[in-house]
């Protein structure tokens, strides 16, 4: 077998997907090529915006937003609706921007990618939107660098909706101005923390910025600025055409959350995958999507919703996967793509994996972040060698601590100490066999190594 | 190329108008000319391969802003490269989903074949080698990206009939 070119795929098929009940998905096409602006427009692309543009005050939408309960589906969990309404707006102050992210790269999270290359005008609609809904005067989209496809298709679909009167002056015949420009990144995984995400889009070093006062008060440039996920955004269209109440119905017993949601599993299953579910499916019913465990190995951890999520157990597997559900697991709904780790699998080095990622991508800005996470990388690696000391692992308990919420500027710091508290707490026994017995002799300490295993031996 | 040449081509390094006008172009996306460094420093390393030193003060003289705001803009991002790099980057996936699904064989299949680690350029100056923050192909992990393409599941068995395609 020789090595494929990578292409985002859907794994339902269409016949699955119903304009009823998949809002982001039922227009996608059975081959998965781009959906043109006239294929999208006759599938009832754009209805939304000649509707909300003609007879409806923004206001309004943001009702409508709140009310269908759309939650950030970039990983936070908060309500856009509720976003968006504490969005300044008024006469003496100025119009701001509208800002997606699609800055997709927090490990195990494939789905944006999909919306991205091969339903663009889903993401232009839910932008022109958001941007009417919160008086915002010009929309980015932030796309990571190495989505290279994806600029390419949101280029092209930039132009056939300006050409088609969608953007730029009169949005649809209508008194609202409003355009879009692609930025594209280059690297850095913090870049998707929404205030990193602006100072980037400013031109700056990805740091995040203090809060408050939050971007919807002073964001870019120092104007009120949203920052939604493409799939929050990509939701807006269908909660407008088709209201609140079908949106929350989407769901129907499984969640309190409304609609439905990219969701995905990866690691060792048989047939890894995306699909666009109600709200509220358990991880059980995607790991039967995925064909179950791949080489008939049992399921030891998952994570829910990518790398900064804590590890969940088999026993979780029937919970509904809602931010309130994981959340009072201990965990985090996160990105909605499950990670999953079988029984032969170390849960230590995929951990010490997981910080090294962290540590790498810090932006260096907070003291705890910046040295706590490389030095949780040095105890994990010597535990993963054997030749752990008596005390890392209440030092590594110690570390997420103060990795914690509360202690940084932005969530990345909490994002890493979530993984790593939650594997003390299941696996602990698998981090107490790398502490060396008997301990090393003082002799035998050498310092710390400077570098790590990202240079060649 | 040895580097005694290249830093000599980059002592002289200017902007042709088509550059110029690329950037000027990028700046007009925003309120301020800061905005625009990113994608001029993208659009040097497109002719270059890399951001050499003396592009730095060209940048932020066609900009208009600061030399050290350009420079600190551009020593952030892994995607701007500040040291010559071989003619195709290979940056391979090193994030959870890969790794459980083996990645680490599949980089050491990769600095076996090539005789590099990452972060070093083969002496040729064919491939230079780095990792790179999960890129959303888990479902087919093993991934990488050879410049604009992304490969997976890319086994080790896979390394020398894909790297041939790259010359």
């Amino acid at each position: 077998m020789s090595a494929r070119r990578y292409h985002s795929q859907l794994r339902q098929r269409s016949a699955e997907r119903r304009v009823e009940t998949h809002p982001l998905t039922w227009r996608l096409r059975e081959d998965g090529a781009v959906l043109g602006l006239e294929e999208y427009v006759e599938k009832d692309g754009y209805a939304a915006v000649r509707e909300v543009l003609s007879h409806r005050s923004p206001d309004d939408v943001v009702t409508t937003m709140k009310e269908a309960n759309v939650r950030g589906r970039g990983g936070a969990g908060f309500s856009a609706g509720m976003k968006w309404s504490l969005t300044m707006t008024g006469p003496n102050i100025p119009r701001g921007y509208l800002v997606c992210n699609a800055d997709e790269m927090e490990p195990g999270t494939f789905k944006d990618r999909l919306l991205l290359e091969q339903q663009p005008h889903l993401l232009i609609e839910g932008m022109i939107l958001g941007a009417y809904a919160n008086h915002s005067r010009f929309g980015y989209i932030f796309l990571r660098g190495e989505y290279v496809e994806a600029a390419r298709v949101l280029s092209r679909a930039l132009e056939e909706a300006r050409e088609a009167g969608w953007l730029g002056r009169h949005v649809a015949g209508s008194d609202f101005d409003f355009d879009i420009a692609l930025h594209t990144g280059a690297g850095r995984y913090i870049c998707g923390e929404e205030t990193a995400l602006i100072n980037s889009l400013e031109g700056l070093r990805a740091n995040p910025r203090a809060k408050p006062p939050f971007p919807g008060q002073s964001g870019a440039w120092g104007k009120p600025t949203v920052v939604n996920n493409v799939e929050t955004l990509c939701n807006a269209p269908a909660v407008m055409r088709h209201g609140a109440e079908w949106y929350q119905a989407l769901s129907g017993e499984l969640s309190d959350d409304g609609g439905t949601k990219l969701y995905g599993v990866s690691g060792k299953v048989a047939r890894a995958g995306l699909w666009e579910l109600p709200i509220g499916t358990t991880g059980r019913e995607l790991l039967e999507r995925a064909g179950g465990m791949r080489d008939g190995r049992a399921l030891k951890a998952w994570l829910p919703g990518g790398g900064s999520t804590g590890f969940l157990l088999p026993e979780h597997l029937d919970h509904p996967l809602d931010f309130d559900t994981i959340g009072e697991l201990g965990s985090r709904l996160g990105t909605g793509l499950m990670t999953v780790v079988n029984e032969d699998q170390s849960v230590l080095s995929l951990v010490r994996n997981l910080e090294q990622f962290f540590a790498r991508e810090s932006c260096g800005w907070c003291t705890p972040c910046r040295d706590g996470l490389p030095w949780t990388v040095k105890l994990l690696q010597a535990l993963e060698r054997g030749e752990g000391e008596p005390g890392d692992l209440e030092m590594l308990d110690k570390l997420a601590d103060d990795l914690g919420p509360g202690q940084t500027f932005c969530a990345h710091a909490p994002g890493a100490a979530m993984p790593l508290q939650s594997a003390l707490k299941h696996f602990r026994e698998e981090f107490e066999r790398g502490v060396a017995t008997p301990p090393r002799a003082a002799s035998a300490a050498e310092p710390m190594p400077a570098g790590d295993s990202f240079t060649r031996s | 190329m040895n580097q005694t040449t290249r830093q000599i081509a980059s002592d002289g390094l200017t902007l042709d108008d088509e550059e110029r006008r690329a950037i000027e172009h990028a700046r007009d996306h925003y309120e301020q000319p800061q905005a625009a460094c990113i994608e001029a420093l993208k659009i040097v390393q497109r002719r270059h391969g890399w951001v050499p030193d003396a592009a730095i003060p060209v940048i932020a003289e066609t900009l208009g802003v600061g030399v050290a705001d350009v420079e600190g803009v551009a020593t952030f991002y892994s995607l701007i490269f500040r040291q010559p790099v071989g003619r195709h980057v290979i940056l391979v996936c090193d994030s959870s989903s890969c790794f459980l699904n083996d990645y680490e064989a599949l980089r050491d299949a990769l600095t076996a074949r090539l005789g590099i680690g990452y972060g070093e350029t083969t002496d040729d100056d064919r491939f230079t080698l780095l990792p790179v923050c999960c890129l959303g192909a888990c479902d087919r992990g093993p991934a990488l990206m050879i410049d604009d393409h992304t490969y997976g599941p890319v086994a080790p068995d896979d390394v020398a009939d894909l790297l041939e395609g790259f010359s």
